[in-house]
């Protein structure tokens, strides 16, 4: 069934179909703050977890299928892509940072971690900035892919430009 | 290297009877020309009923070409429908949904030399001088993909020979063919290649016995998609090096500028062989993904040094650095 849907290479389409759905999850989980300000709907604020789980959700999947269909399970391998290819380190590196957010999304963590939660959630930040450099640097013949979504990336981190100098603040 | 290899998907009726195959050069003059009007009038791609068979060529058993290779083949569909062709798109199904927009008819190839003659060859006057062979070669990306194809076509070598540049030369160029109003990819605002495609082999590397012009495959006139009315097949090295849709034919004695190699000069070596231990920056080269795969049997299976072809080919090299030109 894959096949047919997803053509003769389908470990290729599902990598990119994931990869591109959990960005598309992470920066809606970062528009929903300053859109809920905007349209002054506090309610929305209720879509951001759920957003953030999402994209976490297809990440994993991201990660799942390379291992999966390119490196097959093989540590070597692995380690290797990592030194050698600084678009794969980058990549894993914003999905590892994503694995604390998960963790505490619940809403004990939440209330354990009080201030802090607010501070640890800011990761996201970084995340959102390393996927934009994990998408940019594979640009082979056409840009255009990867400057939208970047700019997308940079309009919506933007407009939370305070939440940002608070972050570098407590940094 | 001798094993007999049996093709699954040919059956008897497909083998040339020995009394065409002894007629075959009377039978070729008269028919392939004929049909060449048609190939070329053939100008939708993705319409796969109009597709034009050959009427004659030696099939790949009856070929005493001593390397058929004994790997499965790709299915026709695949072939047809997984392809990259900029000039129509960068995703893998964008050559077969807009290529056909290319005009096939009439086809001419600009033959040209540095010496400075010019002179243009039509397709089918090309067609009635070469004799039609099947070759089945591996094809492996860059990316890290490979399929198996069973090519219709005729050496490099004898279209040189028989274009017969005045002079000595020690490179030759192609392109493919341009032309903006037909290739929605061309006119991206956003693309960094400099139409058109541009690709090149060293003199020996285009008289190797193996380097290929096909015509067709699977026993049928090529598709747009795939490089329609005639293009490059060269096994062991990289896909991008086996330009498609040829339009002009340049021998030089200068180095020439190859397409990927001018975006990206780190990534894309003008020599592009198959080479397990030179990876490329964006993919590990050591293993590839052969079509058909599915995501639970990823069909990973180890690169072999010049695609498999080193006994062939890898003279050629034996006093290159492969790691410095790659």
């Amino acid at each position: 069934m894959l096949q047919n849907q997803l053509g003769p290479d389908p470990v290729k389409q599902l990598v990119l179909l994931t990869g591109e759905r959990g960005f598309q999850f992470l920066l809606f989980s970062l528009a929903i703050s300053p859109l809920a300000r905007l349209l002054t709907a506090p309610l929305l604020i209720q879509w951001r977890r759920p957003a953030g789980l999402w994209a976490f959700y297809f990440l994993s999947l991201h990660l799942l299928v390379f291992f999966q269909g390119y490196i097959g399970w093989s540590w070597t391998i692995l380690i290797e892509e990592l030194k050698e290819r600084p678009y794969i380190s980058v990549g894993a590196l914003a999905w590892l940072l994503l694995v604390p957010l998960a963790l505490t999304s619940t809403r004990r963590a939440r209330l354990k971690l009080g201030r802090r939660w607010r501070l640890l959630h800011r990761l996201v930040f970084i995340v959102a900035a390393l996927a934009c450099l994990h998408i940019i640097w594979q640009v082979r013949s056409d840009w255009i892919n990867a400057g939208v979504y970047t700019l997308t990336c940079v309009l919506i981190v933007g407009s939370r430009y305070r939440n940002l100098r608070c972050f570098s603040k407590a940094i | 290297m001798a094993k007999q290899f049996t093709d699954p998907t040919l059956r008897s009726s497909d083998i040339t009877p020995e009394s065409s195959y002894l007629n075959r050069r009377q039978f070729m003059k008269g028919a392939v020309v004929g049909s060449a009007a048609l190939l070329a009038a053939q100008t939708s791609a993705a319409d796969t009923s109009k597709l034009v068979s050959f009427p004659s060529y030696t099939s790949a058993e009856n070929s005493g070409w001593p390397l058929q290779v004994p790997d499965v083949l790709t299915p026709f569909d695949d072939v047809t429908n997984y392809n990259n062709f900029y000039e129509f798109g960068m995703d893998k199904s964008d050559p077969a949904r807009y290529a056909s927009a290319m005009t096939l008819d009439p086809w001419s190839i600009r033959v040209s030399s540095d010496s400075g003659k010019t002179s243009d060859v039509q397709f089918e006057d090309l067609l009635r001088a070469m004799d039609i062979e099947e070759r089945i070669y591996r094809l492996r990306c860059v990316e890290a993909w490979s399929m198996v194809i069973p090519w219709l076509g005729f050496p490099l070598a004898e279209l040189i020979r028989w274009l017969s540049p005045e002079g000595s030369f020690q490179f030759v160029q192609f392109q493919t063919r341009y032309v903006r109003a037909e290739m929605r990819g061309t006119r991206s605002f956003s693309s960094v290649i400099d139409w058109p495609y541009q690709e090149a082999l060293r003199m020996d590397e285009a008289m190797n016995p193996l380097s290929f012009i096909a015509v067709g495959l699977y026993g049928k006139s090529l598709l747009a998609q795939n490089g329609a009315p005639l293009r490059l097949v060269v096994p062991w090295k990289y896909g991008f090096k086996s330009i498609k849709s040829i339009a002009s034919i340049h021998f030089t004695n200068r180095l020439p500028e190859t397409s990927w190699q001018s975006i990206a000069p780190h990534e894309y070596g003008f020599y592009a062989n198959v080479n397990p231990e030179v990876d490329h920056p964006r993919w590990s080269q050591r293993f590839e993904r052969r079509l058909p795969s599915s995501l639970f049997s990823p069909n990973r299976i180890p690169t072999q040094m010049f695609n498999g072809y080193g006994e062939y080919v890898a003279d050629l090299y034996k006093n290159l650095d492969l790691r410095r030109y790659y």
